[in-house]
């Protein structure tokens, strides 16, 4: 049987990025340090303050981020070097992914007196591009 | 203790309240007596012959009974216990904007201003904003803000008691026909006093000036609150 690419893209590896849905650390990201078996993993993530801990596989989600490279069952100082040089955090902070999840939290935590400002931000701005709307379909 | 059975010696099987529900002396109170003529002198003076007697001796009245009462009567248990003073939740501060949920004013966004001995909350729209008068509110029927109006300016009146927005007392019509009507058309409205109305406008001129500082405050007092689709009050930060 010939060798066949698979489709999928992001996999459970050494060195995968991924971000905790669950627990004390849910919304930071941590690396998979090693794997256990099918159901957990071995985290860690020195630059976001989430402790070397096993984590299931139910409570991640796999990232298109990876440390290249990182040794197996590395303790945390290496993975914190190996982190920084790649710039892990940065990356991860500047993708559509982190600045949408940031977005949603912002808004949650807006009081009423926030929402009533954002419609009104809204409606502003909604005004704005009708009327553009309409004298772009007249010319 | 005649109502209420002993079930052990000195304890009754009903409790104070309850004897005093079944003795129903109440159904037997009169209210708004009229005040009490003054008490007669206890003593009077009267002029005694014989000229070893002082000429003048002071009678009581009224004689002392002849007789003590032979038995000991009961006399009723003073309770000591006094209603406290009802508080308010801790996001509830002056100048808080509150939600009303319940009421004429359901949905309307309002200012606090102060609690009141019964325990509920002064609050004003204020009317020339939003259309909410000056009106007491009971504060579970009510959404805590996180925004506050600065009221630090406004002074308010040691006069809105909750006797301020009691009902005046009027006889109840006879009829329904004389309620509602008069002369065969229906009843004018009765207009609201004029000292309520500057009262009213006293205190909105303060609260409108510090509302005016924030931009669109006074846009969102205006706008009523509801919740669209998708939305739930235990997940909303307010």
């Amino acid at each position: 049987m010939p060798f066949q690419e698979s489709n999928f893209k992001r996999f459970v590896e050494v060195g995968r990025v991924v971000l905790l849905n669950a627990g004390p650390s849910a919304g930071r990201i941590a690396v998979i340090t090693e794997i256990i078996d099918h159901k957990r993993a071995m985290i860690d993530g020195p630059t976001t303050d989430v402790p070397r801990q096993s984590y299931p596989f139910k409570h991640l989600t796999l990232t298109p981020h990876t440390v290249t490279a990182l040794p197996r069952a590395a303790g945390s100082g290496v993975v914190k070097k190996y982190l920084e040089k790649e710039a892990i955090v940065e990356k991860w902070t500047n993708s559509v992914w982190a600045t949408k999840r940031a977005a949603i939290e912002k808004r949650r935590a807006l009081s009423d007196f926030g929402r009533f400002s954002v419609m009104l931000a809204k409606k502003q701005r909604n005004d704005v591009v009708r009327k553009a709307v309409v004298k772009a379909k007249k010319a | 203790m005649a109502r209420s059975k002993e079930i052990a010696p000195g304890v009754g099987r009903l409790s104070r309240s309850q004897v005093f529900a079944k003795r129903a002396l109440y159904k037997g109170a009169k209210k708004n007596e009229k005040p009490a003529a003054e008490a007669p002198a206890e003593y009077t003076e009267k002029t005694v012959g014989g000229e070893k007697n002082g000429g003048k001796r002071l009678v009581p009245t009224v004689k002392a009974p002849r007789f003590y009462p032979a038995e000991d009567v009961r006399q009723p248990k003073k309770s000591r216990k006094s209603p406290k003073a009802p508080s308010v939740r801790s996001s509830i501060t002056p100048g808080t904007i509150l939600i009303l949920l319940a009421g004429r004013y359901r949905g309307k966004r309002v200012v606090f201003l102060k609690s009141l001995a019964s325990g509920l909350l002064l609050v004003t729209g204020p009317f020339k904003i939003n259309g909410v008068p000056l009106r007491r509110v009971n504060q579970a029927y009510v959404i805590a803000t996180s925004t506050k109006v600065d009221i630090s300016t406004l002074k308010v009146d040691e006069k809105f008691t909750d006797s301020y927005f009691a009902k005046p007392t009027s006889k109840a019509a006879a009829s329904a026909e004389e309620e509602f009507f008069e002369d065969g058309k229906p009843k004018a409205k009765e207009p609201i006093p004029a000292s309520k109305a500057a009262d009213q406008k006293e205190v909105d001129s303060a609260l409108l000036a510090s509302i005016k500082k924030t931009e669109n405050l006074s846009k969102y007092l205006k706008a009523s609150w509801g919740l669209s689709k998708g939305q739930f009050p235990h997940q909303l930060v307010f």
